[in-house]
């Protein structure tokens, strides 16, 4: 079947129809159930908020570059440094990879029509939009100046900014990735094409497998936590707030139960991602798949166990910070797994350096750092001294923009032939994929020193001697956004003036690959039956690679 | 002194240079992975770059001798990570007993601070150099955090209950001192400086300085007069309420036999919210002083309480946790029974049990 549509490529034909072209009114777009119109209208709203969190990053790498508050007053910074906060994961990081890449492509990975349930699916959509609109509302209003993190008792007695609404719009937001994380998990279950058994999976799937778990089981905490929060609000009933009766230790335990699983739901996906890159684009099966598979499985369990290590100066008691720092040391090696077997899946590959490689490569050195550092912040007589300060905002940026965001770049790009079934072109990809790893580098880095020399976060001042490092900082936040901004602009291009991709631009085994680019509406046309064991090259791939290179051949002579 | 561009803040605590050990041996860790990672990954991404288009490679499988020994490896350094974490911590949250005490109110958006001597300051700590430093800190409103980059310590401040931080400056100077934990608009304001000045100098300060009332005389100006504690509290074995003297770090018995410490976060309680806590053979009949007393003139009676046990400042506090008051288990009865036989010893001195309080 699928070497018929290779073959076929090379006569021009009656364009299929496609996901794309079946129905173009607006109605056909709102009302669909095809995964991959949800994917697409996700990709352009998630986009929407990463570009407004973006300018309230800039906004607070403006302020601080010099050190008194001169930019804006300092209610203001600290509306800038809360929003940017909840834009960016609650509305860009948790749903990025999930709701798009997770949406379109998991049921091309394992063979299905679609999702499980896609009128669930429509419905995570949409409580998507009414969670966001609800936020943006507020922002609009007034915005909110709590923290990310709303601690109590600021959040629920002392803020007279828009916390209510902000939070609702956070609760609502929270039943569209608990939707998402249900019907994936159903999904994979039950949808899997014949001969598509577990250990045949893409470890992309396994990857959104485990998130889906960390999100159905951890984000209905948080939701009950913004419940909690909205009633001593309104009706001062004494649950965090220690002047009517409440503990605000207990707010802080409530809401890293779920916030710290979410760091694991905003990487793992990541790391889906960048196994595929990293097998796909050496052209090797990956090194140690089972390992993969189920340090994925650990970190999402272990994930749950170390929340505590939010809160070593908070108060809690030392044989709990004992308990979680241990817990914590303990996560780190599923995680430091991974990277060895990426590694070794380099060694004897054919490696090939486009640019969702490139971003992988990224992904693998940034990670490692943030994966590092995040062991000085587990280990307790170090983190009494960096907690609350910038080498904490320096950790986890580089877990979630050079870990998350990279590899979500990366995924884009990988995969934008078969959404779109253009090419963008690889130079400028290349361009943008360097831009972003030296610009990010240029931004965090100083901050890890910062960070040392105990400037604390969220100060809209801060003192002249580390003005230096703060100016780097800034420096480098703009070359980030210009190689953030870079791929809106050729991605783009590419839409209207791009190369057509071909269905299998890299002749690689994965079922994505074997359909149409773009994909037909029930994504194949028969039901494909799995008979090779995932990322194999080889003869059992059933790809006729030798056509392949006669045409590859052709079209470099002409 | 300072570099061009500050890589390192200044060592002027005894805890400065175990952190910074610690964070050198984390360098070393970490440089020691990402070396032989991040060259390995540009050695075969060099070397087995595509040379034929859509190659298909060798296959290979895993080897569960590598998992193994890529396990074992990460596992033991991060438990000597863990293990050094832990014994710095350890040191940084055992309060020592021979410390000169410093009460601490933070409130929005400012530190204000009193020496048992009476001397207050605010957004300023001045501290001699070589002596032990305990602070017993409390917030009027929201989450504080009380900083000192240069000293490697800091500890939350949270409501309604009292937490503790220790040091032992090392170096004279004038050190910054943060707000670590977001509290509201003017979070990056609320600061200041810690000086450490040698004996004489902290001495000649002190002099210097007009002092008010001890926190003890005034706390016993609040409880004899302008609160009337003492009416209830003091006085004949008719006396209403319980006796106060020599109660501090005692077990006492509660209306319903259970047992609690009488430490600061008890005596803090009781006088808030009386009828939560009431000693055994007495009414609920107190009435709650809760916005009638500051933080500050709080900790001024717990401070007098303390007094009426022979217990003057420079000891340690009571319970572990800060509201370990409230766990009136059988196991706090175990424990606090060490405590009360150390008491009965030297109960007139500065006998109370080393605790192991909140830094």
């Amino acid at each position: 079947m699928q070497n018929a549509d290779v073959i076929g490529a090379d006569f021009p034909k009656e364009p299929k129809v496609n996901y794309l072209t079946n129905g173009t009114t607006l109605k056909s777009w709102l009302l669909t159930k095809d995964h991959k119109r949800i994917a697409i209208m996700y990709l352009i709203s998630v986009s929407v908020f990463f570009f407004m969190g973006g300018l309230y990053a800039s906004a607070i790498r403006l302020e601080l570059l010099t050190p008194e508050s001169d930019l804006m007053q300092s209610g203001t910074y600290n509306k800038a440094f809360t929003q940017h906060g909840i834009l960016m994961i609650f509305f860009f990081l948790i749903p990025s990879i999930p709701a798009i890449l997770g949406n379109f492509l998991l049921p091309i990975m394992i063979g299905a029509k679609d999702l499980a349930l896609p009128r669930v699916n429509l419905l995570s959509l949409y409580l998507y939009w009414i969670g966001g609109a609800l936020t943006l509302f507020s922002l609009m209003q007034g915005g909110v100046d709590t923290g990310w993190t709303f601690y109590t008792p600021y959040s629920t007695t002392f803020s007279n900014t828009f916390v209510m609404a902000v939070g609702l719009g956070i609760f609502i937001n929270g039943f569209s990735s608990i939707l998402t994380g249900l019907n994936f998990i159903v999904t994979v279950h039950t949808m899997r094409a014949p001969g598509m058994t577990w250990f045949r999976l893409p470890l992309f799937v396994w990857a959104q497998y485990a998130t889906s778990l960390v999100m159905i089981l951890g984000t209905p905490v948080i939701a009950i936590t913004i419940l909690l929060l909205a009633i001593e609000r309104v009706a001062r009933v004494g649950i965090f707030d220690p002047s009517i009766g409440g503990d605000p230790i207990l707010f802080q335990h409530l809401f890293w139960f779920y916030s710290h699983p979410a760091v694991y739901i905003m990487i793992l996906p990541g790391m889906g991602v960048i196994s595929e890159l990293i097998s796909n684009f050496s052209r090797k099966k990956i090194f140690g798949y089972e390992f993969i598979a189920f340090s994925s499985i650990a970190i999402a369990v272990f994930g749950f166990l170390v929340w505590g290590h939010h809160m070593f100066v908070s108060g809690q008691s030392i044989y709990a910070g004992l308990v979680f720092s241990f817990l914590t040391m303990v996560v780190a090696v599923p995680s430091a797994i991974k990277m060895f077997n990426w590694t070794a899946t380099l060694y004897k590959g054919s490696i090939l350096w486009d640019t969702p490689m490139l971003y992988a490569i990224g992904f693998m050195g940034l990670f490692l750092i943030g994966g590092l550092t995040g062991l000085f912040l587990g280990s307790m007589g170090l983190v009494v001294h960096l907690t609350d300060t910038y080498f904490v905002v320096a950790h986890f940026h580089y877990v979630m923009v050079g870990g998350q965001v990279i590899a979500y770049l990366g995924g884009i790009h990988y995969w934008w032939p078969k959404m779109t079934g253009k090419m963008y072109s690889e130079f400028w990809g290349k361009i943008s994929a360097m831009l972003v790893f030296i610009g990010f580098n240029l931004t965090f880095f100083p901050q890890f020193i910062l960070g040392y020399q105990g400037m604390p976060r969220r100060y809209a001042s801060y003192p002249e001697e580390l003005q230096v490092l703060n100016i780097f900082s800034t420096a480098g936040a703009s070359v980030l956004g210009v190689g953030l901004l870079m791929p809106v602009v050729y991605l783009m291009h590419s839409l209207f003036y791009g190369k057509d991709a071909g269905d299998n631009p890299w002749m690689l085994p994965g079922l994505e690959w074997r359909t149409s680019s773009p994909p037909p509406t029930e994504n194949f046309e028969t039901t494909p039956i799995v008979t090779w064991e995932a990322y194999e090259f080889g003869e059992e791939s059933g790809l006729d690679l030798e056509e392949a290179k006669r045409r590859e051949a052709i079209t470099t002579v002409r | 002194m300072q570099s061009w561009v500050p890589l390192f803040p200044e060592q002027a605590s005894t805890f400065a240079w175990q952190v910074d050990l610690l964070y050198f041996y984390l360098i070393i860790v970490s440089v020691a992975f990402s070396i032989p990672i991040v060259a390995a990954i540009f050695y075969f991404g060099v070397k087995y770059r595509e040379r034929d288009k859509f190659a298909t490679p060798e296959e290979m499988h895993g080897s569960i001798m590598l998992e193994t020994v890529w396990s074992i490896i990460p596992f033991v350094v991060s438990m000597t990570i863990f293990l050094g974490g832990a014994i710095v911590f350890y040191n940084q949250f055992r309060a020592p007993d021979d410390a000169m005490e410093v009460y601490v109110v933070g409130k929005q958006w400012m530190w204000k601070l009193q020496h048992e001597t009476g001397h207050r300051e605010i957004n300023e700590l001045h501290v001699p150099v070589g002596r032990k430093v305990k602070l017993t800190m409390t917030t009027e409103d929201v989450l504080h955090d009380f900083s000192i980059p240069a000293f490697r310590t800091k500890a939350d401040v949270v409501p309604g209950r009292y937490t503790y931080l220790w040091f032992e400056a090392t170096k004279p100077g004038k050190y910054h001192l943060f707000c670590a934990e977001y509290c509201g608009l003017n979070h990056s304001g609320m600061g200041g400086f810690v000086y450490v000045m040698e004996q004489r100098d902290f001495d000649n300060w002190l002099s210097g300085n007009v002092s008010g009332q001890t926190p003890v005389e005034a706390g016993k100006d609040l409880f004899e007069n302008k609160l009337g504690c003492a009416s209830c509290h003091a006085g004949g074995p008719q006396q209403r309420g319980a006796k106060l003297e020599g109660i501090f770090n005692k077990d006492v018995k509660l209306v319903g036999g259970q047992t609690v410490i009488a430490n600061e976060e008890y005596i803090r309680n009781s006088i808030l919210n009386p009828g939560g806590q009431v000693v055994e053979g007495f009414q609920p009949i107190m009435p709650t002083f809760k916005g009638q007393v500051t933080e500050e003139q709080l900790v001024s009676l717990v401070a007098y309480i303390k007094s009426l046990s022979g217990v003057t400042g420079t000891t340690t506090a009571g319970g572990t946790n800060s509201n370990s008051a409230n766990s009136s288990t059988n196991s706090s009865a175990a424990n606090s029974s060490t405590s009360s036989a150390a008491n009965r010893g030297n109960s007139n001195t500065q006998g109370n049990r080393p605790a192991p309080a909140n830094r």
